[in-house]
């Protein structure tokens, strides 16, 4: 099924929480609320006709000139062998939306790697710790205006100590 | 007292004072199996695991930040870093990501150097697979006939480009170098010399008892679950499930190779078992053997490489490309904000979603297959943390 009849179907389910479907960009996709995205998820894995088994990537992007953080979903389906994005927009300064560990065991490690690098809660789940980064470390990577710190558990971390 | 006396014991006070209590134990992060640097938490009741709880992060270099900085071209050798076991695909991967993102079409020859350079990292990835899983189990020997063959590949790819790991051979729009004079000839030479080999790896050890004992059986993974949690690759095969990028969703010139798409059938145990991801790798050397064979006949003639602006700025916009490394389905994602620079790039690959299913798979394993686990899945712990 392709992009607009995929959008189609969710529109038909959802009265609320299914936005715009851009279905002529090179990946099309699907902005959804995040109060929905858990039931979005539940039901794109469920639907006969949909199947999306599959969370190939999930992963944030913190657009800060507009103040957001993305969170986008690359949904693949086996036995369909058809695909969608979904994305979600979360207010910058309190992100957080519900996890979709439960529809694929597969976003249980990559909504960690997301809290970790971009700061963003993801409501129910079951063990939201940081995963790349030391459990101390103070702020989020992957955000634009992050700064690294000078020293950690006193390294100094700078790029003129390094190449004294 | 008399054995029935004590079962008499038993039955009056119950197993009071017989349960074993729960040990906590660190595997890791510097031992020999973890492939790389990672650890586990391990919560065993005497050899039996309750859980095994995995630890990464040791390796996470930034990479994925370091794209923000250094742009599309300089991030080229960056990719390398990621799994350094299979560099070819992640140049492949980061390459084709750009080329969706600026619409631009590579030579019918660069690509196909592309599926040479990359079929034989993917038969040397899987030789250091056979290797270090033998090792792992407990036998040394064969592990010095693999590295044998992966030398051979090793002086062949660095013919190609100079270097023996981290390639940085492949560019936007196409390869760096076209290939080395009588490539060809010893490439085909070494494949003729490599099945044999692999006959002969086969005969020592893999249908060997005591080795087929070890993994038959163990750490079953269904396909429902391998799909669930992302299991791609060999991983996926192993369980069971018919897919493969380069059949399934095609990619550069592998439309016009013929290959097989080998996949776990139980043949000593049950479907999804070590034994199954380990034998499927074996396969898929021979099927690598049969592209290369193929793509050196086909190869036509002409450039290796597009024109490509020094200072690349692709169109604002954003593309996610799936390639079939030897780890299997890695994901790229890249968004350009139509500067110079990538305005972020995410790498989803094999080994994370395979290792974030130990978790689930470990419990009511022996700590001793626990190893048998990991390095079945074929981990590369760099991968994981980028």
């Amino acid at each position: 099924m392709d992009a607009t009849g995929i959008h189609e179907r969710l529109k038909a389910r959802f009265e609320v929480g299914v936005g715009e479907c851009n279905s002529t960009a090179k990946d099309p996709c699907i902005t959804i609320d995040p109060a929905a995205i858990a039931a979005v998820c539940r039901f794109l894995h469920d639907d006969p006709d949909l199947r999306f088994d599959c969370l190939s990537n999930q992963s944030g992007v913190d657009y800060k000139a507009k103040e957001q953080i993305q969170v986008v979903y690359h949904l693949y389906s086996y036995p369909h062998r058809h695909r969608i994005v979904l994305k979600v927009d979360v207010p910058r300064e309190t992100p957080a939306l519900p996890t979709v560990e439960g529809v694929w065991k597969a976003a249980n490690w990559m909504e960690r790697e997301i809290f970790d690098l971009l700061g963003v809660t993801f409501d129910g789940h079951s063990d939201l710790r940081r995963l790349l980064m030391p459990e101390d470390w103070i702020g989020h990577p992957l955000r634009k205006d992050f700064v690294e710190p000078e020293e950690y558990h006193g390294i100094n971390t700078s790029r003129e100590s390094l190449l004294r | 007292m008399s054995l029935s006396g004590f079962e008499v014991e038993v039955q009056r006070q119950g197993h009071a004072g017989l349960e074993t209590e729960e040990m906590t134990l660190n595997m890791g992060p510097q031992h020999p199996s973890t492939h790389g640097v990672l650890r586990f938490v391990i919560k065993a009741d005497g050899e039996v695991m309750r859980e095994a709880i995995p630890d990464v992060g040791y390796l996470h270099r930034s990479i994925e930040k370091i794209s923000e900085k250094v742009g599309y071209h300089g991030f080229m050798p960056y990719t390398d870093r990621v799994d350094y076991v299979a560099a070819m695909f992640c140049n492949q991967g980061w390459s084709m990501a750009c080329e969706r993102l600026a619409g631009i079409e590579v030579p019918k020859r660069g690509e196909y150097c592309r599926v040479i350079a990359a079929e034989l990292n993917r038969i040397s990835s899987h030789l250091l697979f056979l290797g270090t899983m033998i090792l792992d189990i407990g036998a040394m020997t064969p592990f010095f006939h693999t590295f044998r063959e992966r030398e051979k590949i090793n002086d062949l790819l660095e013919e190609l480009c100079g270097a023996r790991l981290t390639y940085n051979y492949m560019r936007i729009g196409g390869v760096a170098w076209d290939l080395p004079p009588n490539f060809a000839e010893r490439t085909l030479e070494f494949l003729d010399a490599l099945e044999p080999a692999l006959d002969e790896h086969n005969d020592l050890i893999s249908y060997n008892k005591i080795y087929v004992e070890r993994l038959a059986n163990i750490a079953v993974i269904p396909p429902d679950l391998a799909i669930n949690y992302n299991l791609v690759g060999p991983n996926l095969r192993g369980s069971g499930v018919h897919y493969d990028i380069r059949r399934d969703e095609p990619y550069s010139v592998y439309p016009d190779l013929e290959f097989d798409v080998p996949i776990g059938t139980g043949e000593v145990g049950t479907v999804g078992d070590c034994f199954d991801r380990y034998i499927v790798r074996v396969h898929e050397i021979k099927q690598s053997v049969r592209i290369l064979r193929q793509c050196f006949q086909q190869m036509p003639t002409g450039a290796v490489i597009a024109k490509v602006p020094r200072k690349f700025k692709p169109p604002a916009g954003e593309a996610y490309v799936r390639i079939e490394s030897a780890r299997g389905d890695m994901g790229w994602y890249a968004v350009s904000d139509g500067s110079e620079f990538p305005y972020r790039c995410k790498i989803r690959t094999g080994s994370f979603s395979a290792m974030s299913i130990i978790d689930r798979v470990s419990p009511g394993l022996m700590i001793a297959d626990l190893v048998a686990l990991i390095s079945s899945l074929d981990v590369v712990a760099p991968e994981v943390d980028r």
